[in-house]
């Protein structure tokens, strides 16, 4: 692999920024004419915490709900993709720090992603 | 009322509120959450977990054109997300321990810190060239296009710096917020780094940051389709025009006039949290 300049890596993860941000904004919209689509129906009631639904709470009942076409588990699929993208860029650190050959900055790059994975998989358990 | 009523009037207070967030400088998390809590009776767990949504929404997409300036230093906001993730683990633990009542007492603390420096003159930039052995180690400098020439700088007091950064991470995961004013407070009075060099780090690392927490939300079920929706969006597009605004214009009387609405705010949640209404 041929090294890259800052100027290449901060580039990349511009792009990738922009692409995640529009792609959960277009989902969550989906969703949120699906959700609409029966307008006149109550809210829930959000004054107390209750937990919700497990299904929405985890990424296999997130996809689960998305195949069923369920219109809160399209918006939930939106915020997921939200959620991934500033993981997405934490990658995209490491290769290019890689690229570099920066052996400080993978260390430091590959903590981050390990803290947030462990957030991701492990967090509410 | 039904739920199109319900999804516009939020998604209305959220465009505001992205909108006053962009304008202050602040982020709309820290709007959204006490107009959720106060004006919709919405349970501030709910509140913050769609803030924190918004939150990386905003930030993500602010930084796009910040990185792409060479503004944002990668390599420091890098080193310090491992003390804004460490620290948002924690916070984002914490809001199963504490109760609503505190988190809206904290929340309106943050509120009054982050609204005091609009009333204040800009702090003096106090950033330094000189080289720091620890910070060169840790290839913590850089530089930027500054008005006249390619400025250099490097950072100093590295380890308070990280100190400074678990707690925003801490606060972030806390109250569902950026904390961008003590991001900016960590690098700019604590590292001496260039004011620029400080807002748009700090802006770039509030997306990961959130993320750490957003995950531990999600599994609590503190993201709620039917309220994130609506915030996410109307946030997203408010901070888009207020940074339209802002290049366009001076604000700085329309910036006094909001902080006045977040030192009240501010003041209204730590009222609301000690009589335990909130």
């Amino acid at each position: 692999m041929a090294p890259i300049t800052d100027k290449q890596l901060e580039s990349a993860i511009a792009d990738i920024l922009r692409f995640g941000v529009v792609l959960a904004a277009i989902v969550v919209l989906i969703g949120a004419l699906m959700y609409l689509h029966h307008p006149l129906v109550a809210p829930p009631d959000y004054s107390h915490f209750h937990a919700m639904p497990t299904e929405l709470n985890t990424v296999a009942g997130v996809l689960h709900g998305v195949l069923r076409l369920d219109a809160k588990s399209v918006i939930q699929l939106g915020i997921l993709f939200l959620i991934a993208t500033p993981v997405v860029r934490v990658v995209f650190c490491i290769i290019g720090f890689t690229r570099q050959r920066d052996v400080l900055y993978i260390g430091v790059s590959t903590t981050v992603l390990i803290i947030l994975t462990y957030s991701l998989f492990r967090g509410g358990r | 009322m039904n739920v199109l009523e319900f999804s516009s009037l939020l998604f209305g207070t959220s465009t505001f509120a992205g909108l006053l967030g962009a304008l202050t400088g602040l982020g709309g998390g820290v709007v959204i959450v006490p107009a959720l809590v106060l004006l919709f009776k919405v349970d501030i767990r709910y509140a913050i977990g769609a803030s924190l949504v918004s939150v990386i929404a905003t930030s993500s997409g602010a930084a796009v054109a910040y990185v792409r300036e060479g503004l944002s230093n990668i390599r420091i906001g890098m080193f310090l997300e491992v003390a804004t993730t460490a620290g948002a683990l924690l916070g984002a633990y914490l809001t199963t321990k504490l109760s609503s009542h505190w988190i809206a007492i904290v929340f309106g603390v943050v509120l009054l810190y982050s609204a005091y420096p609009s009333f204040t003159k800009e702090p003096e930039s106090l950033s330094a060239s000189k080289p720091n052995a620890l910070a060169t180690k840790l290839k913590l400098n850089g530089s930027y296009a500054g008005s006249v020439s390619q400025e250099r700088y490097s950072a100093q007091n590295v380890p308070v710096g990280f100190g400074i950064m678990f707690g925003a991470g801490t606060l972030s995961g806390l109250l569902g917020i950026g904390s961008g004013a003590i991001k900016v407070l960590a690098m700019d009075q604590g590292m001496k780094l260039p004011f620029k060099v400080s807002t748009t780090t700090s802006n770039f690392m509030i997306g990961v940051t959130a993320a750490a927490s957003a995950g531990i939300y999600l599994f609590r079920g503190y993201i709620d389709p039917g309220i994130a929706m609506p915030v996410m969006l109307g946030v997203l597009i408010g901070s888009l025009v207020g940074a339209r605004i802002l290049v366009r214009s001076r604000v700085t009387t329309l910036k006094v006039l909001f902080s006045m609405v977040i030192i009240a705010l501010g003041i209204e949640m730590i009222y609301s949290g000690l009589r335990g209404r909130i």
